[in-house]
């Protein structure tokens, strides 16, 4: 269960930019995290209510948005994205090359934006 | 109002973990995060490793676990310095860990720093100790399906070790699989089919070991 220290991370950021505009109630919080990221979102939903209970980012809504995994071909340099099935055995649809393909996106996790008052 | 933010969730982590890192430049330490899922034979592993390269390198372990310190007291056992982390149930290291941990030690004239992670292929992944490179223990007794539910760690790690493969006749594992589905994450990974039991394959650990070391002290 690392969604609890990522979860930590994400209130520690929060609050620093929330005093940094001078805000006192958080509303939203938009977090990007890539499709191969070790991150289940649900559970970092949990996490995140359960931390800020009694805080001034209490009852804010986590969004949760994921980064598709991209790739690049390593033999005709085009770049795709796989199909869910084929996440692994990453074949390029170009040229079918199967493996060795360098990941362009996918494994990020940062969150986006705020909304506060 | 909205407030556009784009930070990485895991930058108090990461600027420790580049902290650590400077260190281990400094004082020309190779550390390498040791990952694997719990019974991969990771602890025999090191053991092995440590026992057999003992004339050639003076080595060090950090080593995380969820609650008790048998490992640490087997990792002891072959004379290398060995430092236990309780993790209180916590399901990986992270670099603040870490670096209490090396505060602790006595890392003069050390070569290589093993940084033993807690048995998970999941958590460990997602955050950085400042190490050199990660390596990912699997054995061949787990199936070749593992690296497709734990993409991620593959994708990070620069060495994957097949253990076990004294067992391959007796389970359903396909070394080419599993190879090809680690390198379709990771061109530059390397892999070694090791048996830290017979001693199969380990000359090659070794030698990347070796190189690796060697590497560290040029820099
Ligand atoms: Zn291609």
């Amino acid at each position: 269960m690392h969604e609890m220290s990522i979860a930590q991370s994400l209130v520690d950021i929060i609050k620093e930019e929330m005093d940094k505009h001078n805000v006192t109630k958080l509303i939203k919080v938009k977090v990007k995290y890539g499709q191969i990221s070790a991150i289940v979102p649900e559970a970092l939903e949990t996490a995140f209510q359960v931390m800020t209970v009694g805080t001034r980012m209490e009852g804010a809504k986590l969004e949760t948005e994921e980064v598709p995994l991209r790739a690049k071909c390593r033999n005709c340099s085009k770049e795709f994205s796989p199909q869910e099935d084929d996440l692994l055995i990453m074949t390029c649809p170009f040229c079918e090359t199967e493996f060795g393909h360098e990941i362009i996106s996918g494994k990020e996790l940062y969150i986006e934006e705020i909304e506060a008052e | 109002m909205q407030i556009p933010v784009v930070r990485n969730i895991l930058e108090a982590n990461e600027l420790i973990a580049q902290e650590l890192s400077r260190t281990f430049l400094q004082r020309r330490i190779l550390a390498l995060n040791l990952m694997s899922s719990p019974g991969a034979g990771k602890t025999t592993l090191l053991e092995k490793t440590l026992t057999d390269l003992k004339g050639e390198f003076k080595m060090a372990v950090i080593e995380g676990d969820v609650q008790t310190n048998n490992d640490a007291q087997r990792v002891a056992a072959t004379g290398a310095q060995a430092l236990q982390i309780n993790t209180d149930g916590g399901c990986h290291l992270d670099s603040s860990m870490v670096l209490e941990a090396v505060n602790k030690m006595d890392l003069d004239g050390v070569d290589i720093l093993f940084i033993e992670n807690v048995g998970n292929l999941v958590c460990p992944a997602e955050f950085s100790v400042g190490e050199d490179y990660k390596v990912t223990i699997l054995s061949v007794a787990e199936g070749d399906d593992k690296p497709e539910k734990y993409p991620l760690i593959f994708a990070e790690s620069k060495v994957m070790l097949l253990n076990k493969v004294d067992l391959l006749p007796y389970v359903d594992f396909s070394l080419e699989r599993a190879s090809n589905i680690a390198r379709s994450l990771n061109k530059d990974i390397e892999i070694f089919p090791v048996s830290a039991r017979t001693g199969e394959g380990l000359d090659k650990w070794y030698d990347w070991l070796r190189q690796e070391v060697d590497k560290k002290k040029k820099r």
